[in-house]
């Protein structure tokens, strides 16, 4: 820091820090995309290579070699890996017999019309008009189901993916086991081969069941849904009875359109969805650091005590503490005198004022946060405690030995030792905030709506997460639009990490706190 | 040692008799030895230091002892004095779960925090006349059986991207990281149609939200790993050079001294079906026998406003029947959550 700094008056000391942050900010974003930009190049030149090496070893490779560019794994039958050979031809022959069977047809009906806005299937299910001479009554004919269709599709995208990457491989291996038989090397025997599983290769074994747990139930569903948000797949457009069509970016472009019933909840749920999260994060964080500090003081008695009790609601499970909680707080009748919960109750007894929860925006919304703090703030004492602990004493006694009030010393030396350590977490539990379904959906089911703005569902304490459920179990069905907002809280959380990432990783180049 | 020297010891951890000459002693002492080491400025320094420790002895004995011992008790009074009332504050509401799981009375609300008359009905009728004895018993075999998936897979993948440096370890976890950021309910919709796919008979069963719990068990590998992290590598290559393969090594040596981290992982595996609401109401939509909800999504149902009036007393006395074997079970194993919370955020 320039020792100019020290002479600027504060607002000036301010616009300085801030041009600081937001000059290292650009160059951060550059460079970030640049170092992104080269590894991608680095990637293809890789994939060149391969290429080039894939086309130069049919050119020189003998007859064998050649044949195993059409039948994988002939090659290595006669050339000594048998039983890997012919893993490797049952697996084309899988592929093969699915695609054809199979995967193959709806991986063309679901990318065919992809990008001229068609149909995603081609035959509709008809109303019932068809005459069957046995039954004796009109039947419907079983049309396509656009859904699956979409699903299987990506589904058999993934599996020619992960086939051509065992292509590849076993390509390069029969050349390479003509190059042992040239030089008279032997080729690995299948017992060692296998052997390295529990070895070498332990990693594969490892991963391979959590990594198609992920695949199936993760990956796939994911990429579905993605898929769905470039469709009109709603109500109105239900599988399996009707398609439904590929429509580009109409769905983003209705929600982002200011003007527009639809476009104004948006903006409203998003601006709140970002104020919950910085309340919910901050609030939790700083007192759950307050009361670390209190416990861990020098003299306080009882300190294993305190923070039992404290944790209790850890232990319990959120659905029943915040139930309860809303319970507690409900408004009963909505007017002075007609009961409700105890906690509404009380205040009433005690202040003569009617709590509004749920049925006022504002009050249901400090309700939340403050419930929330009920809830977070032991979690982040647990964290702090330990890391509190960690910070040099001589820093305390030096600063105390130099006369530094306590406000100070916290100011100065416990909350810059604890942003930095606890950076990563707070981002964490920011982005766990924005998706924070249990504290909204338990306490306030999206509070008080006005009617007004909040239509499709969306109320008055929705985040965009709770919104996203409703729109997709409500009366609409309205998945296209839940697909959107997903993608849009996707996009919401990599820009923060990505913030918090240049800036830890500008801060790590430093090594250690200052 | 007067009383006072002691309070002053505390304040400044040196000892108070000695004079500034025994301090000058006992800080050159150790300085001396390293005299040809160090350059001969460094003694200005210590001057500087000693002058400045003889200051500070100076200001602090100007200040009124009685008056930092009076702030130090007052301070410590008033310390204890709020995390007393903000502790009390903070068990009230269960507290006042409890006492109302024995309420006679019924309906949703009482005006008074404690029942007016107490019974044991609450209970008696929770095991006679509800499912929820079925409820509790699909809930512990659906946290049972994820919790040991969970624990496996987590233990797994933390390892293999904590040891193995393989070519496609960062390209795996660099997707990882992207999936998690996607809201996990979003691919709910997804799901669904799978599982109808892979058990068309009986999709709405035990069995899917076992799978649903434990599929993506992968994605919260992040303390485990940041754990495995801070096991010496050296204890691996050792085993490596015995000639034990990766196997045993995981097996037999990394595995016996992550007591803390699979605790760790048990203890969240299983209470997350307990307390998840949002995938078991999506997969059991509309099935008829309510005898197939989780806990969760039973109780749920208590609280809705058609059944809240009958059902209010039962829900207390359903949730203390949840929650006392999750917390003694927190209360047991605190010191391991404490440990995961705090490295994995330090980790993050």
């Amino acid at each position: 820091m320039d020792f100019e700094y020290f002479k600027l008056t504060l607002p000036q000391k301010i616009i300085y820090k801030l041009k600081k942050f937001f000059g290292n900010f650009g160059g951060n974003v550059k460079n970030f995309f640049l170092s992104k930009l080269k590894k991608i190049g680095a990637f293809f030149l890789r994939i060149w290579e391969r290429i080039k090496n894939f086309g130069l070893n049919f050119w020189q490779g003998d007859v064998l070699t050649k044949a195993s560019y059409f039948l994988i794994g002939l090659g290595h039958v006669f050339r000594g890996q048998i039983v890997r050979g012919i893993m490797y031809m049952l697996l084309e022959a899988a592929l093969i017999l699915y695609m054809v069977f199979f995967g193959g047809q709806y991986m063309v009906m679901c990318f065919e019309n992809m990008f001229g806005g068609g149909n995603v299937g081609r035959v509709e299910t008809s109303v019932s008009d068809v005459w069957n001479d046995e039954l004796g009554e009109y039947v419907k004919t079983e049309g396509d189901n656009s859904f699956l269709i979409v699903l299987y599709g990506i589904l058999s995208f993934l599996i020619l993916l992960f086939f051509a990457y065992f292509y590849f491989k076993a390509v390069r291996e029969s050349y390479e086991l003509e190059q042992y038989r040239i030089i008279g090397k032997k080729p690995i025997g299948i017992k060692t081969d296998a052997g390295q599983f529990l070895d070498g290769k332990f990693h594969i074994t490892l991963l391979s069941m959590p990594m198609l747990g992920l695949f199936m139930f993760t990956v796939i569903p994911l990429i579905t849904m993605i898929l769905i948000a470039f469709t009109n797949y709603d109500a109105g457009h239900e599988v399996p009875e009707h398609l439904f069509q590929w429509v580009g970016f109409d769905n983003f472009k209705q929600l982002f359109s200011g003007g527009s019933k639809l476009g104004a909840t948006f903006w409203r749920v998003l601006g709140w969805t970002l104020l919950w999260a910085v309340l919910a994060t901050f609030t939790s964080y700083f007192f759950g650091m307050l009361l670390a500090m209190l416990i861990n003081k020098k003299g306080i008695k009882f300190k294993k005590f305190y923070r039992t009790m404290f944790v209790t609601t850890i232990a319990v499970p959120q659905f029943v503490s915040l139930l309860i909680m809303s319970k507690m707080l409900d408004t009963g009748g909505g007017i002075l005198g007609s009961g409700g919960g105890i906690i509404t109750q009380i205040i009433e007894q005690l202040f003569g004022y009617h709590l509004k929860f749920g049925i006022d925006i504002t009050t249901t919304r400090i309700c939340i946060v403050l419930v929330n703090m009920w809830v977070g703030i032991p979690y982040s004492m647990l964290m702090c405690s330990g890391i509190l602990m960690n910070i040099p004493q001589d820093l305390y006694e030096s600063a105390r030995i130099d006369g530094a009030s306590p406000a100070r010393r916290f100011f100065k030396i416990t909350l810059p030792y604890m942003l930095f350590v606890t950076g990563p977490y707070l981002i964490t539990q920011f982005i766990g905030n924005i998706n924070n379904f249990n504290v909204i959906f338990l306490l306030s089911g999206g509070g008080p709506g006005d009617l007004m703005l909040y239509t499709d569902g969306a109320k008055g304490t929705d985040l965009l997460v709770t919104w996203l459920y409703k729109l997709s179990l409500g009366t609409d069905r309205n998945y296209k639009l839940a697909s959107v907002i997903g993608i849009l809280v996707f996009v919401i959380s990599a820009v923060f990490s990505l913030i918090v990432y240049n800036r830890s990783s500008s801060v790590k180049g430093e090594d250690n706190f200052q | 040692m007067s009383e006072k020297d002691i309070i002053m010891q505390t304040e400044l951890e040196t000892p108070v008799e000695s004079t500034a000459e025994e301090v000058v002693e006992e800080i050159t002492e150790p300085v001396q030895e390293e005299k040809v080491v160090e350059p001969l400025t460094d003694w200005s320094k210590i001057d500087e230091m000693e002058r400045q420790l003889e200051l500070s002895k100076v200001t602090i004995r100007k200040k009124s002892r009685i008056g930092m011992r009076f702030r130090r008790i007052f301070g410590n009074t008033v310390g204890q004095v709020i995390l007393t009332v903000l502790s009390i504050l903070w068990v009230v509401p269960l507290f006042y779960l409890i006492v109302q799981s024995f309420r006679k009375e019924p309906g949703a609300w009482s005006p008074t925090f404690f029942p007016q008359e107490w019974t044991l009905d609450n209970y008696k009728r929770l095991f006679t006349e509800t499912e929820f004895p079925r409820w509790y018993g699909n809930t512990l075999l659906i946290a049972v059986c994820s919790c040991l998936i969970t624990t496996l897979f987590v233990l797994a993948v933390a390892y293999a991207f904590s040891r193995v440096k393989f070519k496609a370890r960062k390209p795996i976890m660099n997707v990882m990281l992207i999936l998690g950021m996607f809201p996990g309910f979003m691919s709910m919709t997804a799901v669904y149609f799978l599982l109808k796919i892979l058990l068309p008979d009986n999709y709405q069963s035990h069995l899917s939200l076992i799978i649903v719990y434990s599929a993506g068990a992968a994605m919260s590998y992040y303390v485990a790993k940041g754990f495995f992290d801070t096991v010496p590598k050296s204890l691996d290559e050792a085993a490596r050079i015995d000639g034990a393969s990766r196997f045993r090594t995981f097996f037999k040596v990394i595995l016996p001294l992550s007591k803390s981290i699979i605790i760790y992982t048990i203890l969240i595996s299983f209470v997350a079906p307990w307390c998840d609401y949002i995938f078991v109401s999506y997969i059991m939509a509309g099935v008829p026998d309510i005898g197939m909800y989780t806990v969760s999504l039973g109780m749920y149902k208590w609280l809705e406003r058609e059944m809240i009036q009958q059902y209010f007393t039962t829900f207390c006395a359903a949730a203390v029947i949840v929650a006392t074997p999750i917390t003694i079970l927190f209360m047991f194993l605190q010191k391991y959550y404490v440990q995961g919370v705090t490295g994995g955020a330090v980790k993050g």
